[in-house]
Parts: C-alpha cells; sequence; structure tokens
C-alpha cells in the first residue's frame, strides 16, 4: 500500500462539474463563494492592470523623446498619479487578493472564508472605489498630487481643483475594503485549519498571505487616520496640514510612509509565497528550510515597520534618525536575501521542469534581485540623497513591483489557471508571453538606472534634448512597447484557454499541496470530506513519498490525529485522508479510503465528469446574498456625499445621511439573515 | 426589527451548537470565528488611536494661537484673556463613569452567562446591566457633548489652532466608537427584551464586552495623556 498511483485521468471533453452550479448575472451579484470572489477580483485587478499599464503607455509616449507635446503638464501630473494609484491599490494589491480568496481556504482545508458575506463585502467596495477613484481620469480631473498624495500639497491651498478630493475620498473607500478583508484571513487562516494542519504545515502561500493580513491589519488604519486628517482639512477647515498654522509639513510623511512602507510588503509578500509554491512543484522538492523562510517573512513583517523613514532622508531628519533608519533598512535586506538562497537551493539539484509558471517564478528571483540590490544601495543616506527622486529610484521600485510581484503573480495565474478554471494554459504562448515580457521589462526599466544617476528627475513632464537622457528614455519607451505585448499575449492565452485549453485533471502539475488534491476546478464545498494532514506536503506523502523523506512529520500532530498504521511517520504512509474525517473519532463516511482517491473516483463515476453536490453530500452551504452589494453601495453613496458637500451642504448632508441610513438598512438586514439554512 | 434580530441570534446559536464537528463549523482553535476577527479588529484600532493620539502629542504647544489647554492665553490683538480650556474636575467624573460602565458590563455578561440558573435578585438581571452599561455610556457622552459646546463658546473650535484640530478629532473619533458601543448595547438589549438572552448568546455578549472594554482603556489613556499630562 505504499502508493496510490498519480491521478491519471483520460483525456476529456469537460472539466468534473457539480450539477446544482449556478449560473447567471445574478449569482455572481449574490455569491459568497470564496473562487468566485476570486475570479471577480481577478479580472476586475487585470482590467486595472491594463488600465494603469495603459496611462504608462501614454506616459513613456510622452517621454520617448525631448521636449514632446502629446500631454500636457497637467495631464501628466493626472497620468503618473493615476498609473501609481491605480498600480498599487486597485491592481497588484487586489491581484493578491485574488489569489488569497482562490487559495487559502482550498490550502488549509476549508470550505470556504471564515465569514463570506464579508468577503464578497470587501470585493464590492473594492470594486466601487475602484470606479469612484479611476472614473476623474474620463473627465480630466483625475487626481494629480501623486500615488503618495504629500500634504501641504495636496491641502485645499494648494491643490483647489476636486482632484485630489476624487483621490482621498477614493482611497479611504478602498481602505475599509482592504481591513474587512484582512481580518477575514486572519480568523480564516487562525481558525479555519484543517486537522492536522498545525502552523508550521501550512503551505508558503498561505504563510505569506497570513503576515500580509497583520501588514494590512496594523498599516492601513494609520493610512486611514491620515486621510482623515487631509479630508478634515480640505472640507471642514481644519489645521492638520496648514504650515501657517504652525503645522508640521513632515506630518503626512510620517504618517504615510508607517503604511507606506509595510504596503511595500503587503505588495511583494503575496508573490513571494506564490513562488515558494511554484519553485518546490517544478525543482520536484521540497521548500529548501521551510522553518527559516517562516521566520524571515515573519521577520520581514516586523521591520517592515521600523523602516518608514527611509523614504525620507532628504527632508533632513538629522544624523541619529538617518543612521537608524539606514540600519534597520540594509537589516530588512538580510531576511529578504535569506528567501532569495532558498528559493536558489531549492532549485538545486532538483529536476527543474521550465513551464510558463516556473519561468516566471525564477524570473523573479532574479529580477527582484536586482530590485533588492539597488534597494540597499538607497538605504545609505548620503547614496539616497543623490538618487532621490531621481529614475534610479523609478528603476529599483519597478524592478520590484514589475520584476517582483507581478512575475510572481503571474506565475501564480499560470499555475493555478488549470485549478480553478480545469483547463490548462497554452505553454507556447506562455513561453512567448513570458520571454516578451521578460525583454520587455528589462529594456524598459534598465535604461531608468542610467537616466537616473544622470539625475533626471522622476514626475517632470519631459526634458530637453541636451540633457543626454533621450537614449535612455527612447529604450525605456522601446521596451514599454514590448512589454504590452508580452501583457497582451497573456491576456490572450487567459481568454483562449478558458474555453479550448486542455483539461488538466486534479493535479497537472505533481504538486504537494492540499488545493491539488481536489477537482479542478473545485466544487462549491472545495473538500468532500475534511482532510486531515500530517506534514507540508499531503499529497506528495501519497503519491511520492521519497520526495517528503526529508520533511519532518510531527509524531504529536500524527498522534493527535490518531493516525493509524506503521508507516505513519516515515513517510512510506497513505496518510492523507485517511479514515474518518470526523476530528471527535469514529469511522467516518467511507472509512479507510483516502479523501483524493474519492474524489477522483466519484468524478469518474459520474457521466460527464459530474461531481456530487454539496446537498448530496450533507454539507452545509452559506447561502448566496446581495445584501454585501447593497451595503457597499451604502457605504460609496455616504462618501460621496463629501463631494456634494462644497456645493451645497443641505446637499451634501443629505446624500450622505442616505448612504447612512442605506448602509444600517442593508447592515441589519444582512445580520439578521442567517448565513446557512437551518439544518 | 427586534423580531428579525432575535430569531437570527437563535439560529446562529442553534447552528454552533449543533454542528460544531461537521465540516464548515469546525474550528482550529475552538473558539468561534467571531472572536478572533473582534481581536483582529482590536488590534486594527489600536493603530488607529495610536496615530490620533501621536499627532495630539506632536502638535502639543506647537499652537500658534490660543486657547490652549492648560494655560491661559491673551488674544495679543483684542487683549481679551482665554483661560486654560481643559476642565479636569468634570472630565475626571466623566472618566469615572465611563469605568464603572466597564464594571456594568462585566456583571452583563455574568448575568447572561447565569441566566439559566435560578435568580435570587434583580441584581443578577442581565437587562438592569445591559441597560446601565449603555446608560452610562451616554452618560459619557453627554459629558463629551457638555465639553464640546463649552469649549465652542469659550472660543476653541476645531479650526482654531492645532490643539483644536488634534483634540476634536482625537476625542470625536473616540466618542463615535463610544457611540456605535451604545447602539450595540441597546440592540442586545432589545433581544433581552424581546426573548431573554440565554447562556448560549454569552458569545455575543462577550463581543460588545471585549469592544467595550477596549473603547474604555483607550479612554483611560487618552484621559491620561491630553488630560493629566501638562
Amino acid at each position: 500500500m505504499a502508493t496510490i498511483a498519480a491521478p491519471t485521468y483520460a483525456p476529456a471533453a469537460a472539466p468534473p462539474r457539480v450539477a446544482d452550479e449556478p449560473t447567471g448575472l445574478w449569482s455572481w451579484l449574490t455569491t459568497v463563494d470564496h473562487k468566485r470572489i476570486g475570479t471577480l477580483y481577478l479580472f476586475t485587478s487585470l482590467f486595472f492592470f491594463v488600465w494603469g499599464g495603459l496611462e504608462a503607455a501614454v506616459i513613456r509616449a510622452q517621454l520617448a523623446g525631448p521636449n514632446m507635446t502629446i500631454v500636457s503638464a497637467e495631464t501628466y501630473n493626472q497620468l503618473f498619479t493615476m498609473h501609481g494609484t491605480t498600480m498599487v491599490f486597485l491592481a497588484i494589491m487586489p491581484l493578491s487578493a485574488a489569489f488569497f480568496n482562490l487559495l487559502i481556504p482550498l490550502q488549509i482545508g476549508a470550505r470556504d472564508v471564515a465569514f463570506p458575506r464579508l468577503n464578497a463585502f470587501s470585493y464590492w467596495i473594492y470594486l466601487l472605489g475602484g470606479i469612484f477613484i479611476t472614473a476623474p481620469v474620463l473627465f480630466h480631473v483625475a487626481p494629480d498630487g501623486g500615488w503618495f498624495g504629500y500634504a501641504p500639497l495636496t491641502t485645499k491651498a494648494s491643490s483647489p481643483g476636486i482632484n485630489i478630493d476624487f483621490w482621498v475620498i477614493g482611497l479611504q473607500i478602498l481602505g475599509i475594503s482592504t481591513l474587512a478583508a484582512s481580518f477575514n484571513f486572519i480568523t480564516t487562516i487562525v481558525n479555519m485549519r484543517a486537522p492536522g494542519m498545525n502552523m508550521m504545515r501550512m503551505p508558503m502561500f498561505t504563510w505569506n498571505a497570513f503576515i500580509t493580513q497583520f501588514l494590512v491589519m496594523l498599516a492601513f488604519p494609520v493610512i486611514t487616520i491620515a486621510l482623515q486628517f487631509l479630508i478634515f482639512d480640505r472640507f471642514f477647515g481644519t489645521n492638520f496640514y496648514t504650515t501657517a498654522a504652525g503645522a508640521d509639513p513632515l506630518l503626512w510623511q510620517h504618517l504615510f510612509w508607517i503604511f507606506g512602507h509595510p504596503e511595500v510588503y503587503i505588495l511583494i509578500l503575496p508573490a513571494f509565497g506564490m513562488v515558494s509554491e511554484v519553485i518546490p512543484t517544478f525543482s520536484r522538492k521540497p521548500i529548501f528550510g521551510y522553518p527559516v523562510m517562516v521566520y524571515a517573512t515573519v521577520l520581514i513583517g516586523f521591520l517592515g515597520f521600523g523602516v518608514w523613514a527611509h523614504h525620507m532622508f532628504a527632508v533632513g531628519m538629522g544624523p541619529v534618525a538617518d543612521s537608524v533608519f539606514a540600519l534597520t533598512t540594509m537589516l530588512i535586506a538580510i531576511p529578504t536575501g535569506v528567501k532569495i538562497f532558498n528559493w536558489i537551493s531549492t532549485m538545486w539539484g532538483g529536476a527543474i521542469r521550465f513551464t510558463t509558471a516556473a519561468k516566471f517564478a525564477i524570473a523573479l528571483v532574479g529580477m527582484f534581485t536586482v530590485g533588492g540590490i539597488s534597494g540597499v544601495m538607497h538605504s545609505s543616506p548620503p547614496a539616497d540623497l543623490q538618487q532621490t527622486d531621481t529614475y534610479f529610484i523609478v528603476a529599483h521600485f519597478h524592478y520590484v513591483l514589475f520584476g517582483g510581484s507581478m512575475f510572481g503573480l503571474f506565475a501564480g495565474i499560470y499555475y493555478y489557471f488549470p485549478k480553478f478554471i480545469g483547463r490548462l494554459m497554452n505553454e507556447r504562448l506562455g513561453n512567448w508571453s513570458f520571454w516578451t515580457m521578460f525583454v520587455g521589462m528589462n529594456l524598459t526599466f534598465f535604461p531608468m538606472h542610467f537616466s537616473g544617476l544622470l539625475g533626471m528627475p522622476r514626475r517632470i513632464y519631459t526634458y530637453d534634448a541636451d540633457q543626454g537622457y533621450t537614449l535612455y528614455n527612447q529604450l525605456s519607451s522601446i521596451g514599454t512597447a514590448i512589454l504590452i505585448v508580452g501583457v497582451a499575449i497573456s491576456l490572450y492565452n487567459l481568454v483562449r484557454s478558458w474555453k479550448k485549453g486542455e483539461v488538466a485533471g486534479n493535479d497537472p502539475w505533481g504538486a504537494g499541496t492540499l488545493e491539488w488534491t481536489i477537482p479542478s476546478p473545485p466544487p462549491d464545498y472545495n473538500f468532500a470530506e475534511l482532510p486531515r494532514v500530517t506534514s507540508r506536503y499531503p499529497l506528495w506523502d501519497v503519491k511520492a513519498p521519497a520526495l517528503t523523506r526529508e520533511v519532518p512529520h510531527s509524531e504529536r500532530g500524527d498522534r493527535e490525529l490518531e493516525v493509524q498504521g506503521p508507516g505513519a511517520l516515515n513517510g512510506d504512509h497513505d496518510v492523507l485522508g485517511t479514515a474518518d474525517i470526523n476530528p471527535t473519532g469514529g469511522p467516518g463516511p467511507r472509512g479507510g479510503a483516502p479523501v483524493m482517491a474519492n474524489a477522483m473516483q466519484r468524478a469518474s463515476e459520474r457521466p460527464g465528469g459530474r461531481l456530487p453536490t454539496a446537498r448530496e453530500l450533507g454539507i452545509p452551504m452559506p447561502n448566496p446574498s446581495i445584501w454585501p452589494l447593497v451595503c457597499a453601495t451604502g457605504v460609496v453613496v455616504m462618501f460621496c456625499g463629501l463631494m456634494f458637500l462644497e456645493k451645497s451642504t443641505k446637499l451634501g448632508v443629505s446624500v450622505m445621511v442616505l448612504g447612512g441610513l442605506w448602509t444600517a438598512a442593508s447592515l441589519l438586514h444582512w445580520l439578521t439573515t442567517p448565513l446557512e439554512d437551518a439544518h | 426589527m427586534a423580531g428579525a434580530a432575535s430569531t437570527t441570534v437563535d439560529q446562529i446559536t442553534s447552528a454552533n451548537q449543533a454542528d460544531t464537528h461537521t465540516q464548515g463549523h469546525y474550528t482550529t482553535t475552538g473558539l468561534d470565528n467571531r472572536k478572533i476577527a473582534i481581536w483582529a479588529f482590536i488590534g486594527s484600532e489600536c493603530m488607529l488611536f495610536t496615530s490620533l493620539i501621536s499627532t495630539y502629542l506632536i502638535y502639543k504647544g506647537r499652537s500658534l494661537v490660543g486657547p490652549y489647554p492648560h494655560e491661559p492665553w491673551t488674544d495679543p490683538a483684542t487683549k481679551k484673556v482665554f483661560p486654560a480650556i481643559l476642565d479636569i474636575p468634570v472630565t475626571s467624573a466623566s472618566t469615572f463613569v465611563l469605568l464603572m460602565s466597564s464594571l456594568a458590563m462585566v456583571l452583563a455578561h455574568n448575568a447572561v452567562v447565569n441566566a439559566d440558573k435560578p435568580r435570587t435578585s434583580i441584581w443578577q438581571s442581565s437587562k438592569l446591566w445591559l441597560g446601565l452599561t449603555a446608560f452610562l455610556g451616554a452618560v459619557f457622552l453627554c459629558f463629551q457633548a457638555y465639553e464640546f459646546t463649552s469649549f465652542v463658546h469659550e472660543g476653541l473650535t476645531i479650526r482654531t489652532n492645532l490643539f483644536g484640530s488634534s483634540f476634536f478629532t482625537l476625542t470625536g473619533f473616540h466618542g463615535a466608537h463610544v457611540t456605535a458601543g451604545v447602539l450595540w448595547l441597546l440592540a442586545l438589549l432589545a433581544i433581552d427584551f424581546k426573548r431573554g438572552l440565554r447562556p448560549s448568546d454569552a458569545l455575543a455578549v462577550d463581543l460588545s464586552a471585549l469592544y467595550w472594554h477596549f473603547v474604555d482603556v483607550v479612554w483611560i489613556v487618552i484621559f491620561t495623556l491630553v488630560y493629566l499630562i501638562q
């Protein structure tokens, strides 16, 4: 009984489905299923990614030659502001959130997130807030104060237009979504892990997501307050950022970067987690130094709160503060470096398969290192003073955000598409897309190091021919065109594979974690039986025990789960899902048979690969609900009221009261409707 | 509306009791999800108030014009004298009221936990203690309304100076939290009157209690840093 054969699917015409799967627009508006919400996040964030990319394309067109006049200086300000805001808050963060939604419950063996309706609420707030902050672009009143919105520049005295109003209120709306999601995911990971899934058995993606949620939980309240001060200043005439009244012009910078630096890790940690899933699978080796990876993640999260002022060396904080923040910044490179070395060590001696996902993941290791090294360069205040506000910084953070976050998330898209759609993405197109993006990305951002060191300032809409920036800018602009082609190929691949891709089966990559034990796409209830976990790679324990011989299997955990059989602790076993699913003991309904074998068998037993429904399995499911959407609309209406205040106090207050009552009424309805039917 | 609310609590509770061990209701820690979530929420709130209090402290003594919190100020233009704004005796009284509300909250939770035992006196009534907690919270809010109004009469508004902006925003945020807490307690009280809170509802009361104590602790910090330390 050593192993169970790898899932050998006969070529099927279509991925398996449950029979009672709801369809139609209403089912999407009312969905509380984490996989559907994840899909909504995925497409919305990809839409905004394209939107932000087009903004970047206009910027690069404007900078393609000296003294070009494609856009005016005012439009340029709006473009770079919205490019940054869109990419940070509307593209990368929600794309990570898409994967949190899709993966966390599957990786820890749960039916759904802890609060499914709150999860839907988070998505709707994100969508409406995203529209709120993006729509002004169409009317040429888009925010123009930079994605960091430095006050006093953004106060009414310096920016009297409504542009900044959209930004400050839009971010406040988006913050609600992110914070609600963080409470939800923290609770899910703390409290909904399947029996045996102790913290040190959690997949690396879930670990990184977990730390990310703590960063969100602790960093977002700070920007909430900073934005609230700015709202009060702009709408009610308070003095928080009024230097004429004695206000500290650095207050905003400190508050913003206390949020803003953890935000950097909020953007990159999910990608790190993704790569930590992809590299072991395609190296056919467990992750190297799992505990060290976990501690490094925790340490990054911890130190991430102690480095914010390295964004402010140029303001002259004095030698003590400069030294402290320089040291903490250098220190945080250590856990990050540990991760790089651990990924390399994971690949070392592995049987590497260069799939598209693997290529993106390995590219992250290289590209993030480039961005990381230029980052350590400006941890030194004297060096930073030369580089700050130049294109060198732009080069640095695009290597980190595009070469890091986006490459990691693209690896995730290629890796997990088959799990959630049931079909593989085309590898040939993927290969083309990867290499085009890789070349385009480097051609776009590498020359910026040089233009930056030559002194080209950021956020200036043009330059003169005799300044020596022309060549580097031309290269960057050509690179952007190549990059756009690369992204377009992947998006085409995504749409095409949706219906035409090869049917994937449960585990197309030979991965080791829990989500690959269930059918692709997973049925709404995820796991037909509550899985029992005795190691970090439960699926490898069953399918390829030789791979996990080195991975510690907790004896205590095995004992707690009363795992039977002599082979239970040495990897030569079929522990996963063995026997009952009921943690209180006693044989389960299909005692003795491993979960995934059951699921696969059941799928193949039925015509057309039909999976049993939740009702047939007796699994209680949350009811769909429209109230999260209604409630989210009310919240956004309430914030919109602020926009009318200046025109007419009465109108503004009425809209806010209307929104408030709307929110309260829908919240009451939401809270008084049970999540599940009584059973 | 209260009827609908009570149905829900019934259903949620019965679901929790019946299905603790089936899939979808199994929890790793054995605690209810809502308990974990409220702690995460409170952790987040800590950073919210830390930001507000830090801003107040950073701006302390930096106002270019008065009135000031702890010392009188003479307007150089009009020679009008503005006394020190903060009234520590009155605020001590309101602080005492809020502290006592926490005691009432503990007794309310205790009464709900023991609601199934035969009741020997009125002091074991959860309605009494929930009502008292909400009442004391409301009294605290009245104190704050009085304080805000008198400050405005004395010449300090949210626009006057840095002290006014940071003071009203900080205490206003705290007051908004107390208001939310009072509404929460009143909702529980409504359910209690409708059908009576049982020991199975203890978690619902516990969540509001955690929030209420947190808001209380924040006030102790504010009272110390803003009012007592000069």
